[in-house]
């Protein structure tokens, strides 16, 4: 068929062999690890996932997916922002924990920007999954809005002084390293590994809406470390970050996609198996109708998760724009979609025993974390705007 | 579908071929300057106008080697893939299109003549519709059936070699300037709707076909009806076998419905660049520049709201296109575009109307594109009604595609002639 196929592309629809045996390999270990139950009984589990876990995990290649070989990783397909997409369609579908998101994106970070020693210390020990690293970006109000940034950085002695405060930190309680982006004095940024030990670091768990994420303030308040702490070149660093929050943003896109298809499975075996006047649920026009509507969504869903994964696998012009086109339509559809297959489920759907939350959950997560839906609406009239520039 | 294992030019070299074709040859498009067809209301003299010059455009396409793509060599089109058409759609944006003779002419018409037609019919009509000759139509719909086009009641009876149609066709776009329609008839009143139909070739212009205009409510007048009085149709000119219509029906149907994933037919892309005609996101910046909003948060999450929807109503619909291409979907699945656009076009309607402001309702002379706006909204619905409504398509979608129960009718399994027709056949 390849004459038939247009260039470049590793779409969901279409996986290599690896890739095919990759996802069976996860999907098998989630359905042993991670049935609704286990999900419901780490509800008030301080961590969220077991260190055991997330090394199998990793020992399954979750960690290593955009981490160079010469640094000890590897991809599946050669394309491995595409196979991290489809490891998180399938936590999503799961709504399995661990901290996944961000431990690739440190790992990618560190892979691309890391110094040698970083390299050798750090980041071997974040793909063998025996050491949980997290991005610290984000910031309390009033600095919440997407890419503000007020954390300062600053340079005395050979070191860096780190002062503020960054929250939501997924997993900052369990993380033991964090990679924090910073501004500096001469208001440009910076990013820097420290180590959660570091003196200044301190970390206060923060309530959240999903069963097995965890999230934490993390303070820094005169926190020092070395020079040798930087990631990247600081003057590419607002590059740096724009990478991060599209691999981030890959990933959270996926995740909400695999949640969305088991909820709409789930739904339409509901539909089929429950009677009322006699008659299947299934067989009703109003909710055949509203179930067409959702497939469509569905599986537009589908297409601008595979896209984004592909546009940011490459690095390409669009990148951006595609990952903002999804957060702005995900962050919406999502959790409308849900919203929608609990209602079709009547009461049952509203309860704790009842298994749709747990994928409603993420997909609000992930429509709320990264950018709104607003913000992300916004950026892409400042990218268009940008566009216009350089086409007059 | 071309033979995938032939010798096909690669798509860099075919890129790099039309790439430099295209800039000696066809016509830029003025970006700030909407097409004749998008600006809607023509007089009649620049209907015509611009049907002459799709037809120009068209035979610029044949000559240059470029006209049918992942059409068979045979009847003069390029015998080359999808991947190509893609490469096409890419490249051709600025630049003039043949836009109005996409659809119906291509798909679904000439493709359904492709897959039914006989060799003689296809060499008499696919090179002629190649070369801008022939424009084709869809005598479908009729005043009485709507989206139930299986329920055809024009008639033809058969004459010796010939035969004779009566009855009466709506909704064909253009009819007063096309040459051929495919029309569905019913053959016989005395078997169920669906296995009582043929589907004829017929030459609108001709003694018998009677066409009227038809007024829509933003002033258009592009749809027509047609009634047909004893007309004459060769049986050389039926596609298919009589009584067997439906099977080419259904096809037809799949092919009406799947335009936005067809690779018969030329959309300049979308997604090939944020700044394309067919992506709003930019015409909406440089419109809210023009009218001083930019500066507007909720003019800015408008705007983004609506190039989000656009892009991924395109990526939408590549993903069911290539998914039904090979074979992972079945053709049923081309409903689930026209489902997608019920609800995102929609929204991208509203919004493309919000973003107008009141000079939507009542402008100036310099508003006029503002104006533009207002009038489309008001025919906001066109596009979830033609070729099949979006509850049709939900309807396919769940029953064939995601396998719910089926509505249950009063029109199977009983003659056509008993089935209801009205409150007085009660």
């Amino acid at each position: 068929m390849s004459a038939l196929e247009p260039e470049g592309s590793l779409m969901e629809l279409e996986l290599t062999p690896d890739q095919e045996m990759f996802v069976e390999t996860t999907d098998k270990f989630l359905n042993d690890c991670c049935t609704p139950a286990d999900l419901r009984a780490m509800r008030d589990d301080p961590d969220g996932f077991d260190r055991d876990y997330w090394r199998q995990g990793a020992e399954l290649g979750w960690t290593s997916l955009l981490v160079s070989e010469e640094d000890g990783g590897g991809t599946v397909s050669g394309r491995g922002v595409a196979d991290l997409a489809l490891v998180a369609f399938e936590l999503g579908r799961h709504a399995a924990p661990g901290p996944f998101l961000p431990t690739n994106v440190v790992a990618a970070a560190l892979s691309a920007g890391g110094t040698d020693e970083q390299k050798a210390t750090v980041l071997p020990g974040i793909v063998a999954g025996e050491v949980v690293a997290t991005w610290c970006w984000s910031e309390p109000r009033p600095h919440d809005r997407l890419g503000d940034v007020s954390l300062i950085a600053t340079e005395r002695n050979g070191s860096y002084v780190l002062d503020g405060r960054k929250q939501p930190v997924e997993a900052g309680a369990q993380a033991d390293q964090f990679l924090v982006t910073a501004r500096t004095e001469d208001g440009g940024l910076v990013q820097l590994l420290v180590p959660a030990s570091t003196a200044g670091v301190t970390v206060a768990p923060m309530h959240g809406l999903d069963l097995t994420r965890r999230f934490a303030e993390v303070r820094f308040d005169s926190a020092t470390v070395p020079a040798s702490a930087v990631v990247g070149d600081p003057a590419g660093s607002a590059d740096d970050v724009e990478r991060q929050l599209q691999l981030a943003i890959v990933i959270q896109l996926a995740e909400m996609v695999g949640a969305m298809d088991r909820s709409f499975a789930i739904t339409m075996e509901w539909l089929f198996d429950r009677y009322s006047f006699g008659r299947p649920l299934a067989s009703y026009q109003e909710l055949k109708h509203r179930c067409a509507d959702m497939k469509a969504w569905l599986e537009a869903g589908h297409a601008i998760a595979d896209t984004c994964a592909q546009h940011v696998q490459d690095a390409s012009p669009r990148a951006a724009e595609m990952a903002s086109v999804g957060k702005a339509y995900l962050g919406q559809y999502g959790p409308e979609l849900v919203h929608d297959c609990i209602q079709m489920h009547g009461g049952i759907g509203v309860t704790f025993d009842h298994d749709l939350h747990l994928y409603l959950r993420r997909v609000v997560l992930g429509s709320r974390l990264y950018g709104t839906v607003s913000e992300h609406r916004q950026r892409l009239t400042a990218l268009l705007e940008r566009g216009a520039t350089d086409d007059a | 579908m071309p033979d995938p294992t032939a010798d096909v030019e690669d798509l860099d070299s075919f890129r790099a071929r039309l790439r430099s074709w295209l800039a000696d040859n066809m016509p830029r498009r003025d970006p700030d300057q909407p097409s004749p067809l998008a600006r809607g209301l023509l007089t009649d003299e620049e209907e015509l106008a611009d049907v002459a010059r799709a037809r120009d455009l068209q035979r610029r396409l044949f000559e240059g080697g470029f006209a049918g793509i992942c059409f068979p060599r045979e009847y003069g089109g390029q015998g080359l893939t999808p991947a190509h058409q893609q490469v096409f759609n890419e490249e051709i944006v600025g630049y003039e299109y043949p836009a109005r003779i996409q659809v119906p002419t291509f798909q679904p018409c000439a493709t359904v003549l492709l897959d039914f037609g006989t060799h003689e019919q296809k060499l008499a009509h696919i090179p002629a519709i190649l070369k801008g000759e022939e424009i084709w139509m869809q005598f479908l719909s009729e005043p009485t059936g709507g989206s139930d086009v299986a329920g055809a009641q024009t008639t033809a009876i058969r004459d010796g070699d010939e035969w004779v149609l009566n009855g009466s066709k709506i909704w064909t776009t253009g009819a007063w300037w096309s040459d051929w329609a495919l029309c569905l008839a019913r053959t016989n009143w005395n078997v169920p709707k669906h296995r009582g139909l043929t589907v004829f070739m017929v030459k609108i212009h001709q003694p018998g076909i009677e066409v009227q205009r038809i007024e829509m409510l933003n002033g258009s007048k592009e749809f027509c009806q047609e009634f047909l009085t004893d007309v004459r149709i060769p049986d050389s000119d039926r596609i298919g076998e009589v009584d067997d219509g439906w099977t080419v029906g259904t096809r037809w149907m799949f092919y009406e419905k799947s335009f936005p994933i067809s690779f018969f037919t030329t959309r300049p892309a979308g997604s090939g660049d944020p700044m394309a005609q067919s992506a709003v996101g930019g015409s909406l910046v440089r419109q809210a520049a023009a009218m001083g909003r930019l500066g507007d948060p909720v003019t800015r999450e408008l705007i983004g709201e609506a190039h989000a929807l656009s892009v991924v109503q395109g990526e939408g619909n590549r993903r069911i296109g290539r998914a039904i291409a090979t074979g992972k979907m079945s053709d049923q699945g081309a409903g689930l575009s026209k489902v997608l656009g019920g609800t995102l076009g929609i929204r991208l309607a509203n919004i493309n109307f919000d973003l107008a402001g009141a000079s939507a309702a009542a402008w100036s002379d310099d508003d006029a594109s503002l104006g533009a706006r207002g009038v489309a909204f008001l025919t906001r619905q066109a596009g979830q009604i033609g070729g099949g409504t979006v509850e049709m398509a939900r309807n396919v979608v769940s029953e064939r595609l995601l396998g719910m129960p089926r509505e249950r009718t009063l029109d199977r399994d009983v003659p056509f002639r008993d089935v209801p027709r009205g409150p007085s056949s009660r």
